[in-house]
């Protein structure tokens, strides 16, 4: 049988039917190992939450799934991380990381809208997927900013740059133009730490719209931003995955005393 | 116990005395270029009041022939301002291409050791005395354009002397360039990075975008450099004020000009004489256009990173 699929091997509370599987995955900047043995379920189509304190590895694990780490020198991944159904190990140095990318999309921490118009951010990843009939260009674009809910606002200055909106709507453009490739997975670091608390709601919002269409994998620093938005959540601490469980139990009914300690605010 | 203090009335009088030395030095440098530029302006009037009086102020906007040191002097500074042009552009075509190429390939492939022994070689090659561009031109270019392509011709021509002032350029675009590409934040490559796009595809559609104001301002430094440079036309390209757009041809430029007729003896207020400054206002109008333009470009094209 093949190993890969082999079941029970690793199971995460909560997950039914795994979009991703880390296994035993170890991560390093140069010599300094900053990911420990993870071994963790991403389910399908949910959200699930990394939290943990500053400096944890939540980041660092989010940015494993689409190789971010490819781009600096002297990183190295060990381990596996699986991305199913075809069982795709990611971090394989056999397997192109542009492949994995074109396949998993990323929301980063400050919104970074390209310097074009609205139009041409949301289109970039269609162009460089080769798409350049307009009608289909139009017809996603469209698309893509009415499930960013940023359609109506956009929609009569298209031509205007995507640096001149708002960082609410550049946050909403930029999650705009990683939902027009449709991925498989959308990764969000931290989406909403430079954003005021009124633009942060309408990104929750968002976030909890999606589940059920996209699988969703968001660090971040913000407990109450966890419980809100995510069915499964993570805790890390130093590197390792110290708690994966439904978002309800692990906040309600810890099993680690070191998740009921940061939960409850005595360390972090 | 009180602290020991200057009295408060002296402390005010330094301070304001520094100020005003502060000030005087920076008005300094403002003063050397107001008077630079009314000096070129008051013997330039002389010159075309001159040419007024004799109803020839037309001639020197559309005289095709220049010759103020000559018996028969004619004072059209087209055939100038067609060297200056001609040689400035062969020089723009060779140097921003490789310029730029050079600056994505440094900025955005190169890795930091590469870039760390590249760069300041780059701006070594800047150096250079220009001059020695000039006989480069002259005693090279010249003899293998003549072995190779262009056999028919001359000794002085445009055409070297384009192609080397362009190979002069190459560092100060490429070096611009780069600095305003580096100066591009990693998160937007992260950006278009994260959307499968690859190393080149970010270069040139999301890099190049963003750093486009400097990109503008590296070329029309430039262009600058290329209009303002002397010694190498007058090396090689010969000092003859020919109206022609043909390269092989012996040209002459503004600057050019400028050093051939002030070797001379010139006899104070002659009209070859004031010939010089009116050459010269010529020259800076030129310059103040370009960089009139390149300050309009950056601000209209600039984007602001934190």
């Amino acid at each position: 049988m093949n190993k890969a699929v082999a079941p029970a091997q690793i199971h995460t509370e909560g997950v039914i039917n795994p979009k991703a599987e880390v296994r035993n995955f170890s991560f390093y900047y140069g010599a300094k190992q900053a990911l420990k043995d993870i071994n963790l379920q991403v389910e399908t189509d949910a959200v699930t939450a990394l939290i943990g304190p500053s400096g944890c590895g939540k980041s660092t694990l989010l940015r494993c799934f689409n190789r971010m780490h490819d781009l600096y020198p002297d990183n190295r991944y060990e381990g596996e991380i699986l991305l199913k159904p075809d069982n795709i190990n990611i971090v394989s140095s056999r397997v192109d990381p542009i492949e994995m990318r074109m396949r998993i999309g990323m929301v980063f921490q400050k919104p970074n809208p390209f310097p074009k118009s609205i139009y041409e951010n949301i289109a970039y990843g269609l162009r460089i997927r080769g798409e350049n009939r307009k009608k289909v260009l139009d017809e996603k674009v469209e698309q893509a900013l009415r499930n960013a809910a940023l359609w109506e606002e956009v929609k009569n200055r298209l031509k205007e740059s995507g640096t001149s909106l708002s960082g609410g709507q550049q946050q909403r453009l930029c999650i705009a133009r990683a939902l027009a490739t449709d991925p498989e997975i959308i990764l969000f670091d931290e989406p909403t730490s430079a954003l005021d608390p009124i633009a942060t709601a309408s990104i929750e919002d968002l976030v909890s719209e999606l589940k059920g269409k996209v699988t969703i994998i968001i660090v971040t620093h913000n407990m109450q931003q966890a419980a809100r938005v995510s069915q499964n959540t993570v805790f890390m601490y130093l590197g390792e995955i110290i708690e994966a469980a439904p978002t309800e139990q692990l906040f309600t009914n810890p099993k680690q005393q070191k998740t009921q300690d940061y939960i409850t605010g005595r360390f972090g | 116990m009180a602290i020991a203090r200057r009295p408060r009335a002296i402390h005010k009088l330094s301070e304001r005395i520094i100020e005003w030395l502060l000030f005087l030095a920076a008005a300094s440098s403002v003063a050397v270029t107001v008077g630079i530029v009314f000096v070129l302006i008051t013997e330039s009037y002389e010159f075309f009041k001159f040419l007024y009086e004799e109803g020839r102020i037309v001639e020197f906007f559309t005289g095709t022939r220049w010759t103020p040191g000559f018996a028969q002097a004619a004072y059209g500074i087209l055939p100038l301002l067609n060297g200056t042009l001609l040689i400035a552009g062969l020089a723009l075509v060779i140097a921003i291409p490789f310029g730029l190429t050079t600056a994505i390939y440094i900025s955005e492939f190169a890795s930091s050791q590469l870039r760390e022994t590249i760069k300041p070689l780059m701006e070594l090659l800047s150096d250079v005395p220009t001059v020695v561009y000039g006989y480069f031109a002259l005693i090279f270019v010249t003899p293998l354009l003549q072995q190779t392509l262009l056999p028919g011709m001359g000794g002085f021509n445009a055409l070297s002397a384009g192609l080397v002032m362009g190979i002069m350029i190459i560092p100060y675009i490429a070096s611009v360039s780069e600095d305003s590409m580096r100066a591009v934040p990693m998160s937007l490559r992260e950006g278009s990075y994260a959307m499968g796009a690859t190393r080149l595809e970010t270069s040139f559609r999301v890099v190049m975008p963003a750093a486009i104001s400097g990109v503008i301002a590296a070329f029309i430094l430039g262009i600058s450099r290329a209009v303002g440079e002397t010694m190498i036309v007058k090396i090689a390209a010969g000092s003859q004020p020919v109206m022609t757009l043909d390269p092989t041809e012996s040209v002459s430029t503004i600057t050019a000009f400028i050093v051939a007729i002030a070797q001379g003896d010139l006899p104070y207020g002659s009209m070859a004489f004031l010939s010089i400054f009116a050459a010269g206002l010529t020259l800076f109008v030129m310059t103040l256009l370009f960089n009139l333009i390149a300050f309009w470009m950056r601000a209209r094209y600039r984007e602001i990173y934190e």
